[in-house]
Protein backbone atom coordinates (compact mmCIF):
# COMPACT_ATOMS: atom_id res chain seq x y z
CA UNK A 1 0.00 0.00 0.00
CA UNK A 2 2.68 2.47 0.96
CA UNK A 3 4.68 1.07 -1.93
CA UNK A 4 2.17 2.55 -4.38
CA UNK A 5 2.40 5.88 -2.64
CA UNK A 6 6.17 5.81 -2.87
CA UNK A 7 6.45 4.61 -6.45
CA UNK A 8 9.00 6.68 -8.30
CA UNK A 9 10.18 8.26 -5.05
CA UNK A 10 13.91 8.60 -4.48
CA UNK A 11 15.45 5.66 -2.66
CA UNK A 12 16.36 5.79 0.98
CA UNK A 13 20.13 6.03 1.60
CA UNK A 14 22.02 2.81 2.35
CA UNK A 15 22.71 1.51 5.85
CA UNK A 16 26.46 1.94 5.26
CA UNK A 17 26.11 5.63 4.38
CA UNK A 18 23.77 6.27 7.29
CA UNK A 19 26.16 4.36 9.57
CA UNK A 20 28.95 6.75 8.55
CA UNK A 21 26.72 9.72 9.31
CA UNK A 22 25.91 8.24 12.66
CA UNK A 23 29.61 7.75 13.39
CA UNK A 24 30.30 11.46 12.85
CA UNK A 25 27.34 12.40 15.06
CA UNK A 26 28.47 9.92 17.72
CA UNK A 27 32.05 11.23 17.68
CA UNK A 28 30.95 14.84 17.93
CA UNK A 29 28.66 14.00 20.83
CA UNK A 30 31.35 11.92 22.56
CA UNK A 31 34.12 14.49 22.45
CA UNK A 32 31.78 17.34 23.40
CA UNK A 33 30.53 15.56 26.48
CA UNK A 34 33.09 16.05 29.21
CA UNK A 35 31.94 13.14 31.40
CA UNK A 36 32.33 10.60 28.66
CA UNK A 37 35.74 11.91 27.66
CA UNK A 38 37.04 11.94 31.24
CA UNK A 39 35.69 8.55 32.25
CA UNK A 40 36.49 6.49 29.21
CA UNK A 41 39.29 8.37 27.48
CA UNK A 42 41.36 10.32 29.98
CA UNK A 43 41.15 7.96 32.95
CA UNK A 44 43.43 5.21 31.59
CA UNK A 45 45.98 7.84 30.58
CA UNK A 46 45.90 9.42 34.03
CA UNK A 47 46.21 6.03 35.73
CA UNK A 48 49.18 5.11 33.52
CA UNK A 49 50.88 8.42 34.24
CA UNK A 50 50.26 8.14 38.01
CA UNK A 51 51.02 4.45 38.58
CA UNK A 52 53.93 4.65 36.17
CA UNK A 53 55.55 7.42 38.21
CA UNK A 54 54.81 5.78 41.57
CA UNK A 55 56.06 2.28 40.76
CA UNK A 56 59.80 1.98 40.85
CA UNK A 57 62.42 -0.59 40.09
CA UNK A 58 63.56 -3.09 37.48
CA UNK A 59 62.42 -6.70 37.35
CA UNK A 60 65.28 -9.09 38.16
CA UNK A 61 66.81 -10.87 35.19
CA UNK A 62 65.58 -8.22 32.76
CA UNK A 63 65.94 -4.51 32.07
CA UNK A 64 62.17 -3.89 32.19
CA UNK A 65 61.03 -1.21 34.63
CA UNK A 66 57.74 -1.41 36.53
CA UNK A 67 56.34 1.45 34.46
CA UNK A 68 57.27 -0.29 31.23
CA UNK A 69 55.60 -3.46 32.45
CA UNK A 70 52.48 -1.49 33.32
CA UNK A 71 52.23 0.31 29.95
CA UNK A 72 51.08 -2.52 27.63
CA UNK A 73 48.63 -3.74 30.28
CA UNK A 74 47.21 -0.22 30.54
CA UNK A 75 46.77 -0.19 26.76
CA UNK A 76 44.59 -3.27 27.15
CA UNK A 77 42.66 -1.56 29.95
CA UNK A 78 42.36 1.50 27.71
CA UNK A 79 40.88 -0.61 24.92
CA UNK A 80 38.40 -2.10 27.38
CA UNK A 81 37.51 1.36 28.61
CA UNK A 82 36.89 2.89 25.18
CA UNK A 83 34.91 -0.14 23.98
CA UNK A 84 33.23 -1.90 26.91
CA UNK A 85 32.54 1.11 29.18
CA UNK A 86 32.07 3.58 26.34
CA UNK A 87 29.50 1.49 24.47
CA UNK A 88 27.80 0.14 27.59
CA UNK A 89 27.21 3.57 29.11
CA UNK A 90 26.46 5.40 25.87
CA UNK A 91 23.88 2.85 24.70
CA UNK A 92 22.23 2.81 28.14
CA UNK A 93 22.07 6.60 27.91
CA UNK A 94 20.62 6.39 24.39
CA UNK A 95 17.92 4.07 25.68
CA UNK A 96 17.13 6.37 28.60
CA UNK A 97 17.16 9.83 27.01
CA UNK A 98 15.01 8.99 23.99
CA UNK A 99 17.79 8.65 21.38
CA UNK A 100 16.86 5.07 20.52
CA UNK A 101 13.17 5.89 20.38
CA UNK A 102 13.77 8.83 18.06
CA UNK A 103 15.99 6.74 15.81
CA UNK A 104 13.48 3.90 15.71
CA UNK A 105 10.87 6.48 14.74
CA UNK A 106 12.97 7.52 11.75
CA UNK A 107 13.44 5.27 8.72
CA UNK A 108 16.84 4.12 9.99
CA UNK A 109 18.05 0.58 9.32
CA UNK A 110 19.03 -0.79 12.77
CA UNK A 111 22.46 -1.75 11.46
CA UNK A 112 23.23 1.95 10.84
CA UNK A 113 23.05 2.54 14.59
CA UNK A 114 25.52 -0.24 15.37
CA UNK A 115 27.86 0.74 12.54
CA UNK A 116 27.91 4.27 13.96
CA UNK A 117 28.58 3.08 17.51
CA UNK A 118 31.33 0.66 16.50
CA UNK A 119 33.10 3.17 14.23
CA UNK A 120 32.92 5.71 17.03
CA UNK A 121 34.39 3.23 19.51
CA UNK A 122 37.10 2.27 17.01
CA UNK A 123 38.22 5.86 16.45
CA UNK A 124 38.22 6.60 20.19
CA UNK A 125 40.09 3.35 20.89
CA UNK A 126 42.81 4.05 18.32
CA UNK A 127 43.16 7.57 19.73
CA UNK A 128 43.39 6.22 23.27
CA UNK A 129 46.01 3.67 22.27
CA UNK A 130 48.14 6.34 20.58
CA UNK A 131 47.92 8.56 23.68
CA UNK A 132 48.90 5.70 26.03
CA UNK A 133 51.76 4.60 23.78
CA UNK A 134 52.90 8.23 23.61
CA UNK A 135 53.00 8.53 27.40
CA UNK A 136 54.80 5.19 27.73
CA UNK A 137 57.44 6.10 25.13
CA UNK A 138 58.03 9.68 26.25
CA UNK A 139 57.73 9.33 30.04
CA UNK A 140 58.75 5.73 30.67
CA UNK A 141 61.21 4.95 27.83
CA UNK A 142 59.19 2.10 26.42
CA UNK A 143 60.78 1.19 23.09
CA UNK A 144 58.49 0.39 20.17
CA UNK A 145 59.27 -2.94 18.48
CA UNK A 146 60.81 -2.94 15.01
CA UNK A 147 60.01 -6.56 14.21
CA UNK A 148 56.92 -6.66 11.91
CA UNK A 149 55.87 -9.96 13.48
CA UNK A 150 55.34 -8.14 16.78
CA UNK A 151 53.15 -5.52 15.11
CA UNK A 152 51.19 -8.31 13.48
CA UNK A 153 50.59 -9.73 16.98
CA UNK A 154 49.59 -6.25 18.12
CA UNK A 155 47.11 -6.07 15.24
CA UNK A 156 45.25 -9.28 15.94
CA UNK A 157 45.24 -8.87 19.72
CA UNK A 158 43.89 -5.34 19.28
CA UNK A 159 41.23 -6.40 16.81
CA UNK A 160 40.02 -9.47 18.72
CA UNK A 161 40.25 -7.76 22.11
CA UNK A 162 38.45 -4.60 21.00
CA UNK A 163 35.72 -6.61 19.25
CA UNK A 164 35.17 -8.87 22.26
CA UNK A 165 34.95 -5.92 24.65
CA UNK A 166 32.73 -3.89 22.30
CA UNK A 167 30.21 -6.70 21.87
CA UNK A 168 30.20 -7.41 25.60
CA UNK A 169 29.66 -3.70 26.26
CA UNK A 170 26.71 -3.53 23.85
CA UNK A 171 25.15 -6.55 25.56
CA UNK A 172 25.87 -5.20 29.06
CA UNK A 173 24.13 -1.91 28.23
CA UNK A 174 20.81 -3.73 28.69
CA UNK A 175 21.72 -4.54 32.32
CA UNK A 176 21.66 -0.89 33.35
CA UNK A 177 18.19 0.23 34.36
CA UNK A 178 18.95 3.85 33.58
CA UNK A 179 21.67 6.09 32.25
CA UNK A 180 22.53 7.12 35.81
CA UNK A 181 23.17 3.58 36.95
CA UNK A 182 25.06 2.67 33.78
CA UNK A 183 28.30 4.27 34.95
CA UNK A 184 28.37 2.09 38.06
CA UNK A 185 27.13 -1.01 36.28
CA UNK A 186 29.92 -0.76 33.72
CA UNK A 187 32.77 0.59 35.86
CA UNK A 188 32.53 -1.86 38.73
CA UNK A 189 33.25 -5.03 36.73
CA UNK A 190 35.83 -3.09 34.74
CA UNK A 191 37.80 -2.02 37.81
CA UNK A 192 37.58 -5.45 39.43
CA UNK A 193 38.76 -7.09 36.21
CA UNK A 194 41.58 -4.59 35.83
CA UNK A 195 42.86 -5.67 39.25
CA UNK A 196 42.49 -9.41 38.89
CA UNK A 197 43.86 -9.35 35.34
CA UNK A 198 47.16 -7.96 36.62
CA UNK A 199 46.78 -4.51 35.08
CA UNK A 200 46.83 -2.32 38.19
CA UNK A 201 48.50 -5.02 40.25
CA UNK A 202 51.84 -5.90 38.69
CA UNK A 203 53.32 -8.24 37.80
CA UNK A 204 50.45 -10.57 37.10
CA UNK A 205 52.49 -13.57 38.35
CA UNK A 206 52.32 -12.16 41.92
CA UNK A 207 48.51 -12.23 42.08
CA UNK A 208 46.93 -14.85 44.40
CA UNK A 209 46.04 -17.90 42.36
CA UNK A 210 42.22 -17.85 42.84
CA UNK A 211 42.11 -14.30 41.51
CA UNK A 212 44.22 -15.23 38.49
CA UNK A 213 41.88 -18.14 37.80
CA UNK A 214 38.84 -15.84 37.82
CA UNK A 215 40.65 -13.17 35.80
CA UNK A 216 41.61 -15.76 33.20
CA UNK A 217 37.96 -16.33 32.37
CA UNK A 218 37.70 -12.80 30.96
CA UNK A 219 39.24 -11.13 27.92
CA UNK A 220 41.16 -8.34 29.66
CA UNK A 221 43.82 -10.63 31.15
CA UNK A 222 44.54 -12.14 27.74
CA UNK A 223 44.55 -8.86 25.86
CA UNK A 224 47.02 -7.41 28.40
CA UNK A 225 49.23 -10.49 28.09
CA UNK A 226 49.12 -10.18 24.29
CA UNK A 227 50.21 -6.54 24.40
CA UNK A 228 53.02 -7.32 26.85
CA UNK A 229 54.29 -9.93 24.38
CA UNK A 230 54.48 -7.17 21.77
CA UNK A 231 56.29 -4.51 23.79
CA UNK A 232 58.36 -6.43 26.37
CA UNK A 233 61.38 -8.70 25.89
CA UNK A 234 61.09 -12.42 26.60
CA UNK A 235 63.39 -11.91 29.60
CA UNK A 236 60.30 -10.71 31.51
CA UNK A 237 58.48 -14.06 31.05
CA UNK A 238 59.32 -15.32 34.59
CA UNK A 239 56.99 -12.57 35.93
CA UNK A 240 54.03 -13.99 33.98
CA UNK A 241 51.61 -16.59 35.34
CA UNK A 242 53.19 -19.22 33.10
CA UNK A 243 56.57 -18.57 31.46
CA UNK A 244 55.11 -18.34 27.95
CA UNK A 245 53.14 -15.71 26.01
CA UNK A 246 50.52 -18.34 25.08
CA UNK A 247 49.49 -16.68 21.81
CA UNK A 248 47.28 -19.61 20.82
CA UNK A 249 45.33 -19.45 24.05
CA UNK A 250 44.99 -15.66 23.82
CA UNK A 251 43.47 -15.97 20.35
CA UNK A 252 41.16 -18.74 21.51
CA UNK A 253 39.79 -16.92 24.59
CA UNK A 254 39.35 -13.60 22.78
CA UNK A 255 37.63 -15.26 19.81
CA UNK A 256 35.32 -17.14 22.18
CA UNK A 257 34.35 -13.83 23.80
CA UNK A 258 33.69 -12.34 20.37
CA UNK A 259 31.29 -15.15 19.55
CA UNK A 260 29.69 -15.18 22.99
CA UNK A 261 29.37 -11.39 22.96
CA UNK A 262 27.71 -11.48 19.56
CA UNK A 263 25.21 -14.11 20.73
CA UNK A 264 24.45 -12.04 23.85
CA UNK A 265 23.92 -8.91 21.74
CA UNK A 266 21.54 -10.66 19.38
CA UNK A 267 19.53 -12.25 22.19
CA UNK A 268 19.41 -9.43 24.76
CA UNK A 269 19.51 -6.12 22.91
CA UNK A 270 16.51 -3.92 23.79
CA UNK A 271 15.49 -0.89 21.75
CA UNK A 272 12.93 0.19 24.32
CA UNK A 273 13.60 1.62 27.74
CA UNK A 274 11.59 1.04 30.89
CA UNK A 275 8.62 3.12 29.74
CA UNK A 276 8.14 1.70 26.29
CA UNK A 277 6.37 -1.54 27.07
CA UNK B 1 -5.46 10.72 -1.84
CA UNK B 2 -7.12 7.48 -0.72
CA UNK B 3 -10.45 6.52 0.79
CA UNK B 4 -8.90 4.73 3.75
CA UNK B 5 -8.43 7.12 6.65
CA UNK B 6 -4.90 8.04 7.68
CA UNK B 7 -5.58 6.51 11.10
CA UNK B 8 -8.26 3.97 11.96
CA UNK B 9 -8.57 2.53 15.48
CA UNK B 10 -11.18 0.01 16.62
CA UNK B 11 -11.45 -1.46 20.11
CA UNK B 12 -7.90 -0.56 21.15
CA UNK B 13 -6.90 -1.88 24.56
CA UNK B 14 -3.71 -1.61 26.58
CA UNK B 15 -3.07 -2.44 30.22
CA UNK B 16 0.02 -2.06 32.37
CA UNK B 17 -0.29 -4.61 35.15
CA UNK B 18 -3.54 -3.64 36.85
CA UNK B 19 -3.75 -0.22 35.21
CA UNK B 20 -6.08 -0.08 32.22
CA UNK B 21 -4.54 2.73 30.16
CA UNK B 22 -6.65 2.31 27.01
CA UNK B 23 -10.03 0.62 27.39
CA UNK B 24 -11.63 -0.01 24.02
CA UNK B 25 -10.86 3.12 22.04
CA UNK B 26 -12.27 3.92 18.58
CA UNK B 27 -10.98 6.81 16.48
CA UNK B 28 -10.58 7.78 12.83
CA UNK B 29 -8.39 10.51 11.39
CA UNK B 30 -9.11 11.37 7.76
CA UNK B 31 -6.43 12.34 5.28
CA UNK B 32 -5.53 16.01 5.69
CA UNK B 33 -7.45 16.37 8.94
CA UNK B 34 -6.18 17.93 12.17
CA UNK B 35 -7.52 15.97 15.13
CA UNK B 36 -6.93 16.84 18.78
CA UNK B 37 -6.93 14.10 21.39
CA UNK B 38 -8.06 16.12 24.40
CA UNK B 39 -7.95 14.73 27.90
CA UNK B 40 -6.54 15.17 31.39
CA UNK B 41 -3.27 13.62 32.60
CA UNK B 42 -3.41 9.84 32.71
CA UNK B 43 -6.30 9.63 30.24
CA UNK B 44 -4.28 7.42 27.88
CA UNK B 45 -3.14 9.93 25.26
CA UNK B 46 0.54 9.03 25.21
CA UNK B 47 -0.18 5.31 25.27
CA UNK B 48 -2.55 5.63 22.31
CA UNK B 49 -0.20 7.80 20.29
CA UNK B 50 2.83 5.60 20.97
CA UNK B 51 0.89 2.54 19.85
CA UNK B 52 0.07 4.37 16.61
CA UNK B 53 3.76 5.24 16.19
CA UNK B 54 4.78 1.61 16.64
CA UNK B 55 6.64 2.42 19.87
CA UNK B 56 4.41 0.35 22.16
CA UNK B 57 2.62 -2.96 21.79
CA UNK B 58 -1.13 -3.18 22.17
CA UNK B 59 -3.12 -5.86 23.96
CA UNK B 60 -6.12 -5.91 21.64
CA UNK B 61 -7.88 -4.01 18.90
CA UNK B 62 -7.45 -3.13 15.26
CA UNK B 63 -5.09 -0.33 14.33
CA UNK B 64 -4.23 0.92 10.89
CA UNK B 65 -1.90 3.86 10.25
CA UNK B 66 -1.45 4.89 6.60
CA UNK B 67 -2.84 1.49 5.71
CA UNK B 68 -0.40 -0.49 7.86
CA UNK B 69 -0.46 -2.12 11.27
CA UNK B 70 2.10 -0.07 13.22
CA UNK B 71 3.22 -3.21 15.07
CA UNK B 72 4.51 -4.62 11.77
CA UNK B 73 5.98 -1.88 9.65
CA UNK B 74 8.91 -1.19 7.40
CA UNK B 75 11.19 1.75 6.79
CA UNK B 76 9.13 3.04 3.83
CA UNK B 77 6.20 3.43 6.21
CA UNK B 78 8.42 5.16 8.77
CA UNK B 79 9.55 7.64 6.11
CA UNK B 80 5.96 8.94 5.86
CA UNK B 81 5.43 9.45 9.60
CA UNK B 82 6.65 12.36 11.69
CA UNK B 83 6.89 12.01 15.47
CA UNK B 84 7.16 14.67 18.15
CA UNK B 85 7.32 13.03 21.57
CA UNK B 86 6.46 14.48 24.93
CA UNK B 87 9.87 14.24 26.55
CA UNK B 88 12.92 14.06 24.29
CA UNK B 89 16.19 14.67 26.16
CA UNK B 90 18.64 13.58 23.48
CA UNK B 91 20.92 15.33 20.97
CA UNK B 92 22.18 17.67 23.72
CA UNK B 93 25.74 18.09 22.47
CA UNK B 94 24.83 18.79 18.85
CA UNK B 95 23.89 22.14 17.38
CA UNK B 96 20.36 22.68 16.12
CA UNK B 97 21.56 22.55 12.52
CA UNK B 98 23.60 19.37 13.09
CA UNK B 99 20.62 17.66 14.70
CA UNK B 100 18.08 18.57 12.01
CA UNK B 101 20.63 17.99 9.24
CA UNK B 102 21.40 14.53 10.57
CA UNK B 103 17.76 13.46 10.62
CA UNK B 104 17.22 14.85 7.12
CA UNK B 105 19.63 12.16 5.88
CA UNK B 106 17.25 9.36 6.75
CA UNK B 107 14.42 10.58 4.53
CA UNK B 108 14.37 10.22 0.74
CA UNK B 109 12.47 13.45 0.00
CA UNK B 110 13.51 15.58 2.95
CA UNK B 111 13.22 19.33 3.32
CA UNK B 112 16.27 21.54 3.36
CA UNK B 113 17.27 21.43 7.07
CA UNK B 114 17.62 25.22 7.20
CA UNK B 115 14.09 25.54 5.84
CA UNK B 116 12.77 23.22 8.55
CA UNK B 117 14.65 25.25 11.17
CA UNK B 118 13.20 28.44 9.73
CA UNK B 119 9.71 26.96 9.74
CA UNK B 120 9.85 26.51 13.51
CA UNK B 121 11.51 29.88 14.04
CA UNK B 122 14.86 28.65 15.34
CA UNK B 123 17.07 30.25 12.71
CA UNK B 124 18.94 32.43 15.20
CA UNK B 125 19.63 29.33 17.29
CA UNK B 126 20.84 27.18 14.39
CA UNK B 127 24.46 27.13 15.53
CA UNK B 128 23.73 26.84 19.25
CA UNK B 129 24.01 23.57 21.17
CA UNK B 130 20.69 21.87 21.86
CA UNK B 131 21.72 21.80 25.53
CA UNK B 132 21.34 25.58 25.71
CA UNK B 133 17.77 25.75 24.33
CA UNK B 134 14.79 26.65 26.51
CA UNK B 135 11.94 24.17 26.91
CA UNK B 136 9.88 25.83 24.20
CA UNK B 137 12.79 26.03 21.78
CA UNK B 138 13.58 22.42 22.46
CA UNK B 139 10.00 21.39 21.51
CA UNK B 140 10.27 23.45 18.34
CA UNK B 141 13.48 21.61 17.49
CA UNK B 142 11.58 18.35 17.98
CA UNK B 143 8.98 19.60 15.53
CA UNK B 144 11.68 20.59 13.01
CA UNK B 145 13.05 17.04 13.21
CA UNK B 146 9.50 15.68 13.02
CA UNK B 147 8.76 17.49 9.76
CA UNK B 148 12.17 17.52 8.05
CA UNK B 149 11.26 14.31 6.20
CA UNK B 150 8.01 15.79 4.81
CA UNK B 151 5.73 13.33 6.63
CA UNK B 152 2.19 12.67 5.39
CA UNK B 153 1.12 12.14 8.98
CA UNK B 154 2.47 13.95 12.02
CA UNK B 155 1.99 12.88 15.65
CA UNK B 156 2.48 15.51 18.36
CA UNK B 157 2.16 14.46 22.00
CA UNK B 158 1.31 17.43 24.23
CA UNK B 159 3.60 19.70 22.23
CA UNK B 160 2.90 22.91 24.18
CA UNK B 161 2.92 21.69 27.78
CA UNK B 162 4.94 24.19 29.80
CA UNK B 163 4.77 26.97 27.20
CA UNK B 164 3.94 30.53 28.13
CA UNK B 165 0.85 31.95 26.36
CA UNK B 166 2.85 33.78 23.71
CA UNK B 167 4.98 30.76 22.83
CA UNK B 168 1.80 28.72 22.63
CA UNK B 169 0.24 31.14 20.09
CA UNK B 170 3.40 31.00 17.96
CA UNK B 171 3.32 27.25 18.11
CA UNK B 172 -0.30 27.18 16.99
CA UNK B 173 0.61 29.28 13.96
CA UNK B 174 3.28 26.72 13.12
CA UNK B 175 0.83 23.81 13.35
CA UNK B 176 -1.64 25.66 11.12
CA UNK B 177 1.07 26.17 8.52
CA UNK B 178 1.87 22.48 8.51
CA UNK B 179 -1.83 21.66 8.18
CA UNK B 180 -2.07 24.11 5.26
CA UNK B 181 0.74 22.20 3.57
CA UNK B 182 -1.59 19.19 3.61
CA UNK B 183 -0.03 17.29 6.51
CA UNK B 184 -2.45 15.11 8.48
CA UNK B 185 -2.00 15.86 12.18
CA UNK B 186 -2.97 14.00 15.34
CA UNK B 187 -2.02 15.96 18.43
CA UNK B 188 -2.74 15.36 22.06
CA UNK B 189 -3.30 18.12 24.56
CA UNK B 190 -4.84 18.79 27.91
CA UNK B 191 -5.55 22.42 26.99
CA UNK B 192 -9.08 22.99 25.84
CA UNK B 193 -8.30 26.26 24.04
CA UNK B 194 -5.57 24.50 22.12
CA UNK B 195 -7.92 21.83 20.82
CA UNK B 196 -10.47 24.50 19.94
CA UNK B 197 -7.89 26.70 18.18
CA UNK B 198 -6.21 24.01 16.11
CA UNK B 199 -8.40 21.04 15.46
CA UNK B 200 -10.92 20.25 12.76
CA UNK B 201 -12.16 17.64 15.19
CA UNK B 202 -11.77 17.13 18.92
CA UNK B 203 -11.84 13.67 20.44
CA UNK B 204 -12.18 13.84 24.22
CA UNK B 205 -10.39 10.95 25.89
CA UNK B 206 -11.08 9.94 29.47
CA UNK B 207 -10.14 6.73 31.24
CA UNK B 208 -8.82 5.27 27.99
CA UNK B 209 -12.06 5.82 26.05
CA UNK B 210 -13.29 8.45 23.63
CA UNK B 211 -16.22 10.11 25.42
CA UNK B 212 -16.98 12.69 22.73
CA UNK B 213 -15.82 13.18 19.15
CA UNK B 214 -16.99 16.24 17.21
CA UNK B 215 -15.98 19.58 15.73
CA UNK B 216 -15.17 22.20 18.37
CA UNK B 217 -18.46 23.97 17.56
CA UNK B 218 -20.66 20.92 18.12
CA UNK B 219 -18.73 19.14 20.85
CA UNK B 220 -20.97 17.63 23.52
CA UNK B 221 -24.12 18.91 21.76
CA UNK B 222 -22.93 22.48 22.26
CA UNK B 223 -24.64 23.78 19.09
CA UNK B 224 -28.02 22.44 20.16
CA UNK B 225 -27.68 22.89 23.91
CA UNK B 226 -30.40 24.89 25.64
CA UNK B 227 -29.70 28.55 26.12
CA UNK B 228 -29.39 29.94 29.61
CA UNK B 229 -31.10 33.29 30.27
CA UNK B 230 -30.11 35.05 33.49
CA UNK B 231 -31.48 38.26 34.94
CA UNK B 232 -31.36 40.07 38.26
CA UNK B 233 -34.05 37.97 39.94
CA UNK B 234 -33.76 34.62 38.12
CA UNK B 235 -32.28 32.12 35.73
CA UNK B 236 -34.00 29.84 33.21
CA UNK B 237 -32.93 27.33 30.53
CA UNK B 238 -34.91 27.56 27.35
CA UNK B 239 -35.12 26.53 23.71
CA UNK B 240 -36.78 29.85 22.87
CA UNK B 241 -34.66 32.64 24.36
CA UNK B 242 -36.34 35.34 22.23
CA UNK B 243 -39.79 34.41 23.54
CA UNK B 244 -38.59 34.33 27.15
CA UNK B 245 -36.91 37.74 26.84
CA UNK B 246 -40.08 39.19 25.31
CA UNK B 247 -42.10 37.89 28.28
CA UNK B 248 -39.54 39.29 30.74
CA UNK B 249 -39.52 42.68 29.00
CA UNK B 250 -43.27 42.85 29.33
CA UNK B 251 -43.11 41.86 32.98
CA UNK B 252 -40.49 44.53 33.86
CA UNK B 253 -42.22 47.06 31.60
CA UNK B 254 -38.98 47.86 29.77
CA UNK B 255 -35.31 46.96 30.30
CA UNK B 256 -34.74 43.65 32.09
CA UNK B 257 -32.19 44.27 34.91
CA UNK B 258 -28.93 42.21 34.65
CA UNK B 259 -29.99 40.32 31.51
CA UNK B 260 -27.48 37.83 30.02
CA UNK B 261 -28.09 35.16 27.39
CA UNK B 262 -25.50 32.40 27.06
CA UNK B 263 -24.82 29.01 25.55
CA UNK B 264 -22.75 26.66 27.71
CA UNK B 265 -19.06 27.38 27.05
CA UNK B 266 -16.81 24.70 25.61
CA UNK B 267 -15.23 24.57 29.02
CA UNK B 268 -18.59 23.81 30.68
CA UNK B 269 -19.13 21.00 28.17
CA UNK B 270 -15.62 19.62 28.62
CA UNK B 271 -15.80 19.68 32.41
CA UNK B 272 -19.19 17.94 32.18
CA UNK B 273 -17.74 15.29 29.88
CA UNK B 274 -14.72 14.43 31.96
CA UNK B 275 -16.73 14.81 35.15
CA UNK B 276 -19.34 12.28 33.99
CA UNK B 277 -16.77 9.79 32.81
CA UNK B 278 -14.72 9.75 36.00
N1 LIG C 1 5.01 2.34 30.92
C1 LIG C 1 3.99 2.37 31.79
N2 LIG C 1 3.95 1.49 32.82
C2 LIG C 1 2.93 1.49 33.69
N3 LIG C 1 1.88 2.33 33.64
C3 LIG C 1 1.84 3.24 32.65
C4 LIG C 1 2.89 3.31 31.68
N4 LIG C 1 2.59 4.30 30.81
C5 LIG C 1 1.42 4.82 31.22
N5 LIG C 1 0.96 4.19 32.32
C6 LIG C 1 -0.32 4.48 33.02
O1 LIG C 1 -1.35 4.40 32.06
C7 LIG C 1 -2.26 5.47 32.22
C8 LIG C 1 -2.31 6.32 30.96
O2 LIG C 1 -1.08 6.97 30.80
P1 LIG C 1 -0.70 7.87 29.54
O3 LIG C 1 -1.02 7.13 28.30
O4 LIG C 1 0.69 8.32 29.72
O5 LIG C 1 -1.73 9.09 29.72
P2 LIG C 1 -1.62 10.61 29.24
O6 LIG C 1 -0.59 10.70 28.17
O7 LIG C 1 -3.00 10.93 28.76
O8 LIG C 1 -1.27 11.42 30.46
C9 LIG C 1 -1.80 6.25 33.44
O9 LIG C 1 -2.53 5.75 34.54
C10 LIG C 1 -0.35 5.89 33.56
O10 LIG C 1 0.05 5.94 34.90
MG1 LIG D 1 1.10 11.88 28.04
Amino acid sequence: MSATVLRGAPRRPSAARLGLHRATIELKSFFRERDAVVFTFAMPAVILALLGSIFDGVYPGSDVTSAQYLAPSMIAAGVASTTFINLGTSIAADRDDGTLRRLRGAPMPPSAYFIGKILMALVVTVGETVVLLGIAVVAFDLSLPTDPARWLTFGWVFLLGATACALTGIAASSLARSARSAGAVMNLPYLVLAFISGVFYTPVGQLPEPLVTIGSLFPLKWMAQGFRSVFLPDSILPQEVVPSWEHGRIALVLAAWCIGGMVLCLTTFRWRGRRGR
Amino acid sequence: MTDTPAVRIRGLRKTYGDTVAVAGLDLDVADGEVVALLGPNGAGKTTTIEILEGHRDRDAGEVSVLGHDPARTDLDWRAQIGIVTQDGGDLLELTVREAVGHFAHYYPRHRDPDQAIDLVGLTEKATERVRTLSGGQRRRLDVAIGVVGRPRLLFLDEPTTGFDPQARRQFWALIRRLADEGCTILLSTHYLEEAEALADRVAVIMGGRIVADATPATLGGRATARTVVRWADGRQETDDPAGLIATLTRRYGGTVPGLTVSRPSLEDIYLDLIGDAS
